[in-house]
């Protein structure tokens, strides 16, 4: 019986351990809005929410508070509940607690970062109708919610340009996450871009209906390097780690050959170094970013001036800095032509005389001029 | 594309994800023949994949191309190590098995992802630069048509993995340790009567099990993701816990399933430039590994019967 109850004991030490581990975070946050209470309050305080990818997924959440970081340098506020601050979502069950937990601190603005937050904002915007919310990468319609989403595909246009180029076999391969109509846009765009550069070369388009298995990707990239591809897309989030595994065993093992891959939503020109017949080399062309710290700028400093766009759905393209590229890698053929043709596409959409399709329907009936 | 270039591609990719499932469905076997339920699987995974990662960034510049093979050793050692608190919390204090294990899991995910964010300030780490790469494995590759298919562009780690569970398969069938183990997990009390110290052979089995849980999730990080972070292990685990029942709990069965659901992921993904199956929706092909297992598991092997003694305290004296 007496060990019964150490056994019973021990479990709880388990579980206590999980749950503190669960915690860290958490308290650092707490520390910090200590902190933060002791200075002058500024009467404009903007929080925001996590998705479960955490707050440095080095993907949109990383940026998202990188840019209410620089905001709040800007604007001398500090850390915490009278400043800025966020709360880190562990799984989807937390969204609307955190929502509204951040607008009962008295937060004049909230955001929730990510598509599935959606449901969230919504419910919760209709209950705290004094709290200005911003959603990113969804639409809510709620007269207090602003609406933010990205031109992935004016993005991706520009790398369907660089990969277009540098291909020597004509062939490309593009890797999606999950259906959506976000990695939709990436697509088009990115076919767009390439039938642009190059109108020979075509592109194969597959989907390992996951963001996070790196297995997947691997094995994707590994059937698209075999059957001719030289360039890969991978718009998959984690699953991406898997083709840049494989470009860079594949370079390492054929120095000689190429095994281009481009990036998504930051620079991610670290994950392509790799040791290829006695030299550094790099396998990472460029990266489609996505800038949601730009647009978490703007529409806090909107909000602040008074001219939150609530009800409205603002959309963050190239003319706006809300998407763009990545500097191009040096190793690259003939870089200088390329850097010029993807300056004078980015100026032709920037203009406006070319418009990007941001659907497959769309891209059926794109044509570059 | 031929035929020959479809299984060229279908086959290292199979082996390549089977590897980490079959060290880790191995440590299931080891722990589930001594009596002991393992579903902490997963978590031992998290610790030896984190481990590997930490040890690998860690120390690459001190053993250079050995690198991932000695980190191997550290998530070999870690998982042993992180094992033994589900061997105390289950066999001396008689804790549920699956309550403990379920701990195990929940416990390793937070204790790594916390300190990976306290050593590096993020929350995934960096790259490691000294992983396991592809290789052509030396005379066996000029064999012809099996040479270019199963030793060339391949890893080290696929034939590791396969080796071991031959090794096990020996072990715990061919050898007294062997015999012992697996008479703990049928029959403890007897077991007990011919002098076999039950507890120290479960405790024996549950490390073992944290040892190959360990070297699965260090394959895994090594092999594949190159990196830690909160999505490096995301149902890998419980993918082996599957493939250890659908073989039986036996180690060759727990490998040859491993194999296969590596072989269904890659006709999920393979499929699509097939042109027999180029005209199937793509759901169809990305369900087939799930529906190909509900199908084996129902129709073809059987009743899956774990040892009598599975998850069943042993208290002497008892009847």
């Amino acid at each position: 019986m007496k060990k019964r109850k150490l056994g019973l004991a021990l479990s709880l030490v388990l579980a206590a351990g999980t749950l503190l581990g669960a915690c860290g975070k958490t308290t650092d946050n707490n520390n910090a809005t200590n902190k933060g209470t002791k200075n002058a309050k500024p009467s404009f305080t903007v929080g925001m929410v996590t998705d479960v990818g955490g707050i440095d997924d080095k993907s949109f959440n990383q940026s998202a508070w990188k840019g209410l970081q620089e905001f709040g340098a800007d604007n001398n506020m500090q850390k915490g509940t009278k400043g800025f601050d966020y709360l880190q979502s562990q799984s989807d069950a937390d969204y609307s607690t955190n929502l509204n937990t951040l607008s009962r601190q008295g937060f004049s603005l909230v955001y929730g970062i990510g598509f599935m937050m959606q449901q969230a904002v919504d419910d919760i915007a209709k209950q705290q109708t004094k709290t200005k919310f911003a959603i990113i990468d969804a639409e809510v319609k709620e007269p207090n919610v602003a609406s933010v989403l990205f031109k992935e595909n004016e993005g991706s246009f520009l790398a369907g340009v660089v990969a277009g180029m540098v291909t020597k076999t004509n062939k490309i391969g593009f890797i999606g996450g999950m259906e959506s109509a976000v990695i939709e846009r990436f697509e088009a765009g990115f076919r767009a871009g390439v039938q642009a550069a190059n109108p020979k070369a075509t592109v194969d388009v597959q989907y390992a209906a996951s963001f996070t298995s790196a297995e997947k990707g691997q094995a994707i990239a590994s059937k698209m390097y075999s059957s001719g591809e030289d360039v890969i897309f991978a718009a998959a989030g984690g699953t991406g780690t898997g083709m840049f595994k494989e470009a860079r065993d594949r370079k390492a093992k054929d120095p000689s050959k190429d095994f281009w891959t481009i990036g998504v939503d930051s620079d991610q020109t670290a994950e392509g170094v790799v040791t290829a017949g006695g030299k550094q080399v790099n396998v990472v062309l460029t990266s489609s970013m996505k800038r949601v710290d730009n647009a978490v700028k703007d529409i806090s400093t909107k909000a602040m001036k008074g001219n939150f766009p609530g009800g409205q759905t603002t959309t963050y393209g190239l003319a706006e800095d809300g998407v763009g590229l990545a500097p191009l890698n040096d190793g690259m053929p003939n870089k200088d032509a390329i850097q010029k043709a993807v300056s004078d596409w980015q100026d032709k959409i920037k203009s406006g005389s070319v418009k990007v399709p941001a659907t497959r329907a769309e891209l059926k009936t794109f044509s570059a001029k | 594309m031929s035929f020959m270039e479809v299984l060229m591609i279908i086959i290292p990719s199979t082996l390549l994800w089977a590897a980490p499932l079959v060290f880790t469905a191995l440590g299931g076997v080891f722990s589930e023949r001594s009596g002991v339920v393992n579903i902490g699987l997963e978590g031992l995974m998290w610790i030896g994949a984190f481990s590997s990662i930490v040890f690998n960034l860690t120390f690459v510049h001190v053993f250079g191309n050995w690198t991932p093979w000695i980190s191997l050793l550290a998530a070999m050692v870690a998982g042993g190590l992180f094992a033994i608190l589900h061997a105390v919390a289950s066999i001396t204090f008689r804790a549920d098995h699956t309550v403990s294990g379920v701990a195990i899991n929940l416990l390793a995910s937070g204790i790594t992802l916390f300190l990976v964010k306290y050593i590096y300030g993020k929350g995934e780490t960096d790259i490691i630069q000294k992983g396991f790469s592809k290789i052509d494995i030396p005379v066996l590759k000029d064999i012809p048509v099996i040479g270019k298919l199963f030793f060339q562009d391949t890893y080290w780690t696929s034939y590791l993995a396969i080796v071991v569970a031959f090794i096990a398969w020996y072990i715990i069938y061919k050898t007294p340790f062997g015999l012992r183990l697996r008479s703990c997990g049928e029959h403890p009390m007897a077991a007990d009567t011919m002098g076999i110290n039950v507890t120290k052979m479960r405790y024996l089995g549950v490390i073992i099990s944290g040892m190959l849980g360990g070297i699965g999730g260090g394959v895994y990080a090594e092999a594949i993701s190159s990196n830690f972070s909160h999505a490096t292990i995301s149902g890998q685990g419980f993918m082996a816990l599957a493939a250890m029942i659908f073989g039986k709990w036996h180690p060759l069965g727990a490998m040859g399933a491993a194999i296969f659901f590596g072989f269904a992921q890659s006709i999920s993904i393979i499929g699509s430039s097939l042109p027999l199956l180029k005209n199937i929706p793509d759901v169809y092909l990305l369900i087939a590994p799930y529906v190909l297992t509900i199908l084996a598991l129902t129709g073809f092997i059987g009743r899956a019967e774990a040892p009598k003694a599975d998850g069943v305290h042993y208290i002497k004296g008892s009847r």
